[in-house]
């Protein structure tokens, strides 16, 4: 009943922490090489939703569907899962005790049993892509906030994964930071990755995403083109979230 | 305030302050350990009772530090399973863990040593030879000589009283191993449980390197204490440089040289341990 080419279908999810809902009853359907922007106020769901897409959350109910396979609570199962997902964190969480290749090259040679030689042959290759291989021997806390974020990157595309999850990878990072990761992020946008991305930067909303989600109090208000919720939003919350994010 | 006052203030006032500060922070108290360490090696070797009571204490030494050393190491793996365990959302291992730290540290470590050497060790023999037994009921005897053939007289005092200091030290460092872990931000985990890997592969790899080195001069410290804590494994007669001392005293009479020459010892190795210690901390932080 799955569509082979939605990628990631989430069913009614709901998630609860304690007494507080953070997710109540959302549904999605993501395309393959689709981008997907996620934006709405804090406290709306946004992360939960991502967190729970690789199960670093339980959902409380519901079901994913990842690329055809649904997600259990089988430990190996999921290691399994996430292999092919990859995630990008507001603050890197970069290992601080390896070097930037250690960082890249860690999850390959433990998690998909690379060799020493091919996992440091990828991991030079991605750093190329982020525009970083200069820095392979230095360690983390070398690195500027946009360039660890790189570095998360292609630790995460090192990994061969089919879907990017983004949790606002910008939201940490000082502003002449902030558009080094966002290009490395258009370039894999345009490269066909799947990617499903919370964020606040609405420039790259307009320019990379073909879907737009805008959430709160832990539903999906409206999901439509960048188009359509930036010059023609339907719901009153949609049009008071952004008047006030674009005021200025 | 002025720009001008803002430029100079701090100078003039850093140098006044670095010049106190040095004769304030100045370590006269290693100073003086170091003068009293001198006298009392001088005394040592030229004043024939010390020197006398030092060549009979000596021999005591490859006991302690053979007995610090195994039941350090030992320690140091009952602490890390006992402290994963502390952290571990598995309700019996969490359990187990909590158990023994709080029933350990809740006992005097004298105590300790004559339960663990006295009664633990003769308990664990009873209940080896039951097994035994009972294997050999059931007609599977070769498999029961070994528990049969074990005694009490098979574990040395010696070796109780490492069981002993291993069994209690874990438990210290179980909680030092725990506070390691939990000092390593959340985000640790999760970036490596989103990249595939396991629980124990995220603890191997990524938190315990870390947090391990975060607890190396907290480790040192329990070493330290240990060292002095072996001279309790005298009461069992095990023959450390405290039980080496006793013996020399109660033959001689020579309280006063025994004993300064035994404090001596003990002193002159949690000295330089301490100072190893400051050392590794030192360099670990400079390094960060």
């Amino acid at each position: 009943m799955t569509n082979s080419d939605n990628i990631i279908v989430v069913k009614d999810l709901y998630k609860y922490f304690g007494d507080i809902k953070a997710l109540d009853g959302v549904s999605l359907t993501v395309e393959r090489g689709k981008v997907i922007v996620v934006i709405g106020p804090s406290g709306s769901g946004k992360s939960t939703l991502l967190r729970c897409i690789n199960h670093l959350e339980t959902p409380t109910s519901g079901e994913i569907w990842i690329d055809g396979e649904k997600l259990s609570k089988d430990a190996k199962a999921i290691n399994s899962i996430r292999t092919e997902i990859g995630m990008v964190f507001q603050l890197f969480n970069l290992f601080p005790h390896l070097t930037v290749l250690e960082n890249v090259t860690l999850a390959q040679k433990v998690v998909r049993k690379r060799s020493k030689e091919e996992a440091e042959h990828i991991a030079s290759e991605q750093l190329k892509r982020v525009g970083i291989p200069e820095k392979a021997a230095a360690y983390p806390s070398n690195l500027s906030g946009g360039q660890q974020q790189r570095v998360a990157i292609a630790r995460a595309l090192a990994m061969g994964p089919k879907i990017m999850l983004f949790d606002e990878p910008t939201s940490a990072l000082d502003p002449e930071m902030i558009k080094e990761v966002l290009d490395v992020m258009l370039d894999l946008a345009s490269e066909g990755m799947t990617m499903v991305c919370v964020t606040h930067e609405m420039g790259f909303a307009r320019s990379a995403a073909d879907e737009v989600l805008f959430m709160d109090f832990g539903k999906i208000v409206e999901h439509t083109t960048p188009d359509g919720l930036f010059n023609n939003p339907q719901e009153d919350r949609t049009k008071l979230f952004l008047s006030q994010i674009l005021k200025h | 305030m002025t720009e001008q006052h803002l430029i100079i203030e701090p100078i003039i006032g850093e140098n006044e302050k670095s010049a106190k500060d040095r004769l304030r922070n100045f370590p006269w108290w290693f100073l003086a350990l170091i003068f009293i360490a001198i006298g009392v090696f001088f005394v040592i070797s030229s004043n024939e009772e010390y020197n006398a009571a030092f060549i009979f204490i000596k021999i005591g030494l490859a006991i302690t530090l053979k007995t610090t050393l195994i039941a350090y190491a030992i320690a140091i793996v009952f602490g890390l399973l006992a402290g994963l365990g502390r952290i571990s959302k598995n309700i019996f291992f969490n359990n187990l863990a909590r158990l023994y730290v709080e029933l350990i540290r809740g006992i005097p470590i004298l105590v300790l040593i004559f339960f663990i050497a006295l009664v633990g060790v003769p308990s664990l023999v009873n209940g080896l030879n039951s097994i035994g037994e009972w294997l050999s009921s059931a007609g599977i005897s070769p498999l029961s000589k070994p528990f049969l053939a074990i005694t009490n007289q098979d574990i040395s005092m010696n070796a109780r009283a490492i069981i002993a200091l291993a069994v209690t030290y874990g438990a210290y460092l179980a909680e030092i191993f725990r506070a390691g872990i939990q000092s390593i931000g959340k985000g640790q985990m999760e970036a490596a449980r989103s990249l595939g890997m396991s629980y124990g592969q995220a603890m191997r790899y990524i938190i315990l390197p870390q947090a391990i080195r975060n607890v190396l001069p907290a480790l040192g410290n329990d070493f330290v204490a240990m060292v002095k804590d072996s001279s309790l494994v005298s009461v069992l007669a095990v023959r450390d440089i405290t039980q080496v001392a006793r013996l020399y005293a109660g033959s001689t009479f020579r309280f006063r040289e025994a004993y300064v020459t035994l404090a001596v010892m003990y002193l002159t190795m949690t000295v330089m341990l301490s100072l190893i210690v400051q050392v590794v901390e030192r360099r670990l932080r400079s390094n960060d």
